[in-house]
């Protein structure tokens, strides 16, 4: 029998990428309050630390005119205008201040030759609303996430943050509409341990692992997500997944659209360059759905590099210097991975999946919201794992960067607000043992015949590429729906190696395996029922964006093992919809 | 290309001693050392335990001894390495499963520089102003991702686990050398202390041992320098 600890904290943190760490220096400054920091990786293992190009700011460092209005146009439009404008509008306008308070916490920036902030173009970022690329993206070198991460959680430090490494939160308690707390696995010793709070923020990432080429972390397999799915709180517009253009063939690894934004260039078998048709404007930096699309439609044609399904991303023309400064990392992946150098080779690339638009619905403040607009007391979510909804149906580069700083620091603002107001609520009798039970359970198939995690997962990576990714249609989703819960039932059988307690992996691979199928049902569900084409969510037999029965938001709820689609209004408050061309 | 990974095993609950596993398969010589891993993990014995996240050398999990060398299970190809390819937990560190190790010291030395942006006076309404060469100055150490591969490279280390060791000193340096940062005389302080900068021996295992290419041993001698400089 597992033993049980048990903690109380005012508030807690789960997760300790961007968002996470905004969130908990805001609530350590606030001085009284007893905040910990609950993570599944040492903190700074976390996903935020792999972002490459840029955080986007209207801060016109580089004698160019900018301004938050037209980022926020821009953020609209990317969006394919379901992102809600309300809260583009708090971003966009936050981002410059909290830009300059990442400097004043002594992040590391590249600098212009004045000694500023340095800044690059990025995709989809324009001037004076869709005229011409503008350099908007505040970066260090190619390293800005990591350099992010590593200031945040040095600021953590100096604010004295309680962290709790390596412990995997395995369940939410979530009783009558608010959340009281969490059940987390100390995968160090395989205990349970309790943890009460008045406020609980899930700051959990992303969960690209559920498709095979991905840039994303095998942890990132949307904890967060299914556990709140799993205790009644519905999903947003969980259909609408980036694939980013240029991930390294077959690896998925991001290469960043920093590349483009210094003046690389996408060509097809032929050299030519394939985004002048697709994109006339814009081109290579035409946002990343329509990026994306455009390389599968290359592919497609036979104009593939050998006919096969890759194209390439040419940074030959960038010279040495740009390279070596100002994208060392590109370099050295292109030079680790696939021994040829970016100097003077084109490098080899398909669409990897990388971002989830969808996630918990939440307000601006980062409280989650229920299903008819309720707020779920107590509980609120940040970051990938949180949709405000910022990025609507496509998100622009530099904005998930944004996004984790405006709303971590807004969440943790709220929450310290909100505990000064509020008691510690009652949890049920033996709140941990839900998951004693199934923790348990799992444990005792060790060394029995069964399923096997990690052939469950190969199977619904490979088939969610397939039929779940860049281009759908009617017949893809409902095959995949079908296959999907075949796997979901064969992952009630899996059976696991690792018998012990301590650091059990094993355990932890095949609990998550299980929540990563849920995901990818509740996303097949949501792109099936959306029969129109916007932004990420490209339907073939549905091939044009319907704002008269589409603009509006998918939520979805679990109940029976079935999603239960419902939907909520999208905020325009400036900017009417219309025709999106690069 | 067929493989053969001799994996260094220790799995307290059910066994006492340590021992090494054989695993023979296929790979391919573009494969990381961590695919290998992986295929051994999630295809042959499930029990075999240890961290990994990003697999791109970013997050620095994977930090481990591959025939010997201190390196990044993925950063490092299958086909760079051989055929025969050992795996060991990293060294000087208390193993808590297979290649899992304990951290908590690497962590807690790592704390104990101050590692985090000093500077009291209020902010200007922008970004504090830095030249590009005032930038430069650090640029190297800010890459460090804490993956604990030189410090556990480091006889000095091995021998005197109180030793800071190089990762806290590089950590160190970032703050030193960036011109916004005032917390240095403290800093300076610390590493002047006898089990700071002074143990290290200028053995180079640090440099050759970083998975990011920092020149560690460098920096670690401008430390001293400062020091110093700072004392004089």
């Amino acid at each position: 029998m597992m033993s049980i600890h048990e903690h109380t904290f005012d508030a807690i943190v789960v997760g300790a990428g961007g968002s996470g760490l905004m969130a908990a220096v805001y609530l350590a400054k606030q001085g009284s309050l007893r905040t910990a920091v609950l993570s599944k990786l040492y903190p700074t293992r976390s996903h935020t630390g792999t972002a490459q190009g840029g955080i986007g700011a209207a801060l016109g460092n580089m004698g160019e005119e900018d301004h938050w209005e037209w980022h926020m146009f821009d953020t609209i439009k990317g969006s394919d205008y379901l992102g809600d404008q309300d809260a583009i509008e708090v971003m966009c306008r936050e981002s410059p201040e909290v830009v300059y308070e990442l400097e004043h916490m002594g992040l590391p920036f590249s600098r212009t030759e004045d000694g500023r902030i340095a800044q690059r173009r990025f995709g989809g970022h324009t001037s004076n609303f869709g005229e011409a690329p503008v350099r908007r993206a505040c970066y260090a070198a190619d390293r800005t996430g990591h350099m992010i991460l590593q200031t945040l959680y040095q600021q953590s430090i100096k604010h004295d943050v309680e962290f709790f490494d390596e412990f995997q939160v395995v369940d939410l308690l979530i009783e009558d509409g608010s959340c009281r707390g969490a059940v987390a696995l100390n995968i160090a010793t395989g205990e349970l341990h309790i943890f009460r709070s008045k406020a609980l923020v899930l700051a959990t990432g992303g969960y690209g692992q559920v498709w095979e080429i991905t840039s994303n972390a095998v942890t990132l397999t949307g904890d967060g997500l299914f556990l709140v799915a799993r205790r009644g709180v519905p999903l947003e517009d969980m259909e609408f997944y980036q694939f980013h253009p240029t991930g390294i063939r077959r690896m998925g690894i991001l290469i960043t659209e920093g590349v483009r934004g210094e003046g690389g260039i996408l060509r097809n078998h032929a050299g030519e360059r394939f985004m002048e048709l697709y994109a006339p404007n814009l081109k290579d930096l035409a946002s990343r759905d329509v990026v994306s699309r455009a390389i599968y439609k290359e592919i497609r044609a036979g104009r593939g590099i050998n006919g096969e399904r890759y194209v390439h991303l040419d940074a030959t023309q960038l010279g040495a210097e740009v390279i070596e400064n100002k994208l060392p990392e590109i370099a050295d992946f292109c030079r680790t991975y696939l021994g040829i150098d970016p100097v003077t080779e084109p490098i080899p690339i398909q669409p990897t999946a990388h971002y989830a638009m969808g996630g918990i619905p939440t307000d601006v403040d980062g409280g989650v919201v229920g299903m008819q607009g309720e707020p779920v007391r107590g509980l609120y979510a940040i970051g990938e794992c949180a949709c405000v909804s910022v990025h609507g149906a496509n998100r622009l580069g530099t904005n998930s960067l944004v996004d984790l700083v405006v709303f971590g620091r807004r969440a943790g603002i709220a929450m310290a607000e909100y505990c000064r107001g509020a008691d510690l609520e009652p949890t049920g009798e033996d709140p941990a043992g839900r998951s004693r039970e199934e923790l348990e359970a799992l444990l005792s198939t060790a060394g029995k015949d069964g399923e096997n995690a990690a052939e469950i997962r190969r199977e619904m990576k490979e088939l969610m590429m397939d039929n779940v990714s860049v281009f759908r249609t009617d017949e893809l989703l409902s095959e995949a729906k079908v296959k999907l819960e075949e796997l979901r039932e064969r992952a009630d059988r899996i059976a696991i190696d690792d018998p012990s307690r301590a650091f059990n992996l094993d355990l932890t691979d095949a609990w998550e395996t299980r929540g990563m199928v849920e995901l990818a049902q509740i996303t097949t569900e949501c792109a099936l029922n959306r029969t129109e084409s916007r932004g990420a969510h490209s339907r073939e037999d549905y091939p044009d964006r319907d704002d008269e029965n589409w603009l509006k938001h998918t939520l979805a709820v679990v109940r029976d093992g079935a999603s239960e689609i419902g939907y909520k209004p999208v905020s325009i408050t400036r900017f009417e919809p219309k025709e999106r061309v690069y | 290309m067929r493989v053969l990974f001799k994996v260094y095993r220790y799995q307290p609950e059910t066994r006492e001693d340590a021992y090494f596993d054989s695993f023979e398969f296929d790979a391919e010589p573009t494969d990381r050392v961590l695919d290998g891993l992986n295929h051994i993990k999630w295809h042959l014995d499930g029990t075999l335990t240890l961290r990994r996240s990003c697999q791109h050398g970013i997050c620095g999990s994977d930090a481990l001894r591959i025939n010997g060398v201190n390196r990044l299970a993925c950063k490092v190809l299958i086909g760079d390495v051989g055929s025969k390819i050992k795996i060991e937990p990293l060294m000087g560190f208390t193993v808590i499963k297979d290649l899992v190790v304990d951290m908590d010291r690497f962590f807690s030395h790592y704390r104990s520089v101050m590692p985090y942006f000093v500077n009291d006076e209020a902010p200007p309404d922008r970004e504090r102003l830095q030249s590009v060469e005032a930038r430069d100055a650090y640029d190297d150490t800010t890459k460090c991702i804490l993956c604990a591969a030189c410090t556990t490279s480091c006889p000095s280390a091995w021998s005197n686990p109180d030793f800071i060791g190089p990762a806290a000193i590089v950590q160190a340096h970032r703050f030193i050398f960036d011109d916004r940062d005032e917390g240095s005389e403290e800093r300076l302080a610390a590493l002047g202390q006898r089990d700071g900068v002074w143990r290290c021996r200028t053995v180079f295992n640090c440099t050759r041992a970083c998975p990011k290419e920092i020149q560690i041993t460098k920096a670690i001698g401008e430390v001293k320098k400062a020091i110093v400089a700072d004392r004089s």
